[in-house]
């Protein structure tokens, strides 16, 4: 028994159903979301704010409802953004590795199928992302980038937008685990 | 402390992760030790991809363009609609493929005035990140790529690359966080150290009381070691003073439009800023001077003392350095001093050289004259060049 499992959740155990993906899915997902942010934006610049690998990661962290799956899964998305990037590898790492773990644990209280809590879990942990990102960037390697908070929460709505359709095209990629 | 372990399994897993991975990157930063094997593996797995993706674009480009074409057939009216409409995508086919036949001979003509050896190059995606500003490019370390190489189009300076790989290399742009260079105004020439700052530039270092007007062109001065002197960077938007001198934001030309092709430059040559108001005001066709006017440099030549000397210098220095030279020169020959000649005997540069030659000006020289510095009977004047070897023998004497 797990810290979570014996917290009060708000909703009905039948609700809390655990869902499980095909092992193609869990490779091909990410990699066409990294895909796409690696090759679309240069033909259409403002969807580079879209940041699909984090979208990916908080639906397999919230459907898979297990913390430490969904941190495992943050950590190697973050590890292959890192990897095509030239900044040190384990930033996206940690980031993702924060948001994945957050997002199994919130999908232990709440229902995550509702269409409004998936916008806030889309914007609100793309905002949270960037300002992790930010703040690992400040103390960890000293640098000294702005955090545009304008730009970072206009990002944060369109992330959110997204993440409606992404979320129910990717529920069709799901099976309920036995 | 299995039970333990076992109460915070998920906290226990969420640590372990976060620890691995911050040692990691201590490891990174501490031994600056590059995880190159597992960048190489990423980047050369995910470059075909990305390859197969661009020619399947262009590919598709072309089957649609067929697809129009073979529908138009049933009827004359539809066949004319079809036409026109197979028209129009051709029409825009071809608008694309001449903006960018243009660009590329844009760039190919800017390559071949380039002094510095360059490369060109195709970018082929963003990095992952938002907005993070980083593209790959189709060349690698087999093309001579370098970590650290100035990437430039015919605009100007665009970027810079960050990281180099088999396959592809990661280049940075100039508006990107954490980019640098060195710049110098065109008009003011005043240095400041451009900076991007995620969607603009801005240039750092300029204090207050320095000049420098909205709209002057800056070139890149070649202190960084990176980009070479010479090269165009931008218009400046904006200007005002602040707290710890100007906030200037400049606009890189080289970003503008769209940016496709791009050039490395593998051995970078340093050049020189042009004059004011010459690339920053292209429309404006300025003449070359005027020529002179024919009597004038008739009477000119004839007044002239003697031709030039050998050795490429003019008669009339133009420069400090050429006045320098001059001075030199005439020193070294006031002092019968030869350079080169064993044994040498080094001239005493302290002293002050023999006259030089008057130039009169145009106009007031008789045709005919004897040069200026010769007695009137041609016989050379005794006042200057005869007063220099007495003091090198005194010189002598004294050591």
């Amino acid at each position: 028994m797990t810290e979570f499992e014996s917290s009060p959740t708000h909703i009905p155990p039948d609700r809390l159903r655990v869902w499980s993906f095909h092992p193609a899915t869990w490779i091909l997902v990410p990699l066409v979301a990294i895909l796409f942010q690696v090759y679309v934006p240069r033909f259409l610049s403002y969807l580079s704010y879209l940041e699909l690998p984090l979208l990916v990661t908080v639906y397999f962290s919230v459907m898979r409802r297990q913390p430490p799956a969904g941190a495992l899964t943050g950590c190697l998305i973050g590890l292959a953004q890192d990897a095509l990037t030239h900044h040190y590898l384990g930033m996206y790492g940690i980031v993702k590795t924060l948001i994945g773990y957050s997002a199994a644990s919130l999908s232990l209280r709440f229902d995550v199928d509702n269409a409004g809590l998936r916008f806030l879990l889309g914007g609100g942990f793309f905002a949270a992302h960037q300002v992790l990102y930010w703040a690992l960037s400040h103390a960890l390697l000293g640098t000294h980038d702005a955090l545009l908070i304008p730009q970072t929460v206009i990002a944060a709505l369109l992330n959110g937008v997204v993440a409606l359709p992404l979320f129910q095209v990717l529920d069709r990629l799901k099976s309920e685990a036995r | 402390m299995d039970g333990l372990f076992s109460r915070y399994r998920n906290m226990s897993a969420l640590l372990a992760l976060l620890a691995g991975q911050l040692l990691l990157l201590a490891w990174q930063i501490k031994s600056d030790g590059d995880t190159r094997l597992i960048r190489v593996w990423a980047v050369t797995a995910v470059t075909p991809i990305v390859r197969g993706l661009e020619a399947v674009r262009t590919g598709t480009s072309g089957l649609a363009q067929r697809w129009f074409m073979a529908g138009a057939l049933e009827t004359d009216n539809a066949r004319l609609k079809h036409r026109m409409a197979e028209l129009e995508i051709r029409n825009q086919l071809l608008a694309e493929q001449l903006q960018q036949a243009g660009r590329a001979q844009a760039l190919l003509e800017f390559r071949s005035q380039l002094s510095s050896r360059s490369l060109p190059a195709t970018i082929l995606g963003n990095a992952p990140g938002v907005q993070s500003g980083v593209f790959f490019i189709d060349r690698g370390s087999p093309d001579g790529v370098k970590r650290g190489m100035a990437v430039v189009t015919g605009d100007g300076i665009a970027g810079q690359v960050v990281a180099v790989y088999p396959s592809a290399s990661l280049i940075m742009l100039a508006t990107s966080q954490g980019f640098a260079a060195s710049v110098t105004s065109q008009k003011h020439r005043t240095h400041g150290l451009l900076k991007g700052d995620g969607s603009s530039c801005h240039v750092e270092g300029i204090r207050n009381e320095q000049a420098l007007d909205e709209g002057e062109w800056f070139y890149t001065s070649g202190d960084d070691r990176i980009f070479p002197r010479g090269l165009r960077v931008g218009a400046v938007r904006s200007v005002r003073n602040g707290a710890d001198g100007k906030e200037v934001e400049v606009r890189p030309a080289a970003l503008d439009g769209d940016v496709s092709e791009v050039l490395i430059l593998l051995d970078a040559v340093h050049g020189q800023i042009p004059d004011a108001a010459t690339p920053s005001q292209p429309d404006v066709q300025v003449l070359a001077p005027p020529p002179e006017d024919t009597h004038e440099s008739t009477a000119a030549a004839a007044a002239a003392p003697s031709p030039a000397p050998a050795g490429g210098s003019s008669a009339t220095p133009q420069t400090d350095a050429d006045r320098m030279k001059e001075r030199y020169k005439r020193i070294v020959e006031g002092q019968n001093s030869q350079i080169g000649v064993t044994p040498y005997r080094a001239p005493d540069f302290n002293r002050q050289p023999a006259a030089a030659p008057a130039v009169q000006p145009p106009g007031t020289a008789q045709p005919g004259a004897p040069p200026t510095g010769s007695a009137p009977d041609g016989k050379a004047a005794p006042s200057a060049p005869k007063a220099e070897p007495k003091r090198t023998t005194s010189t002598q004497e004294q050591r």
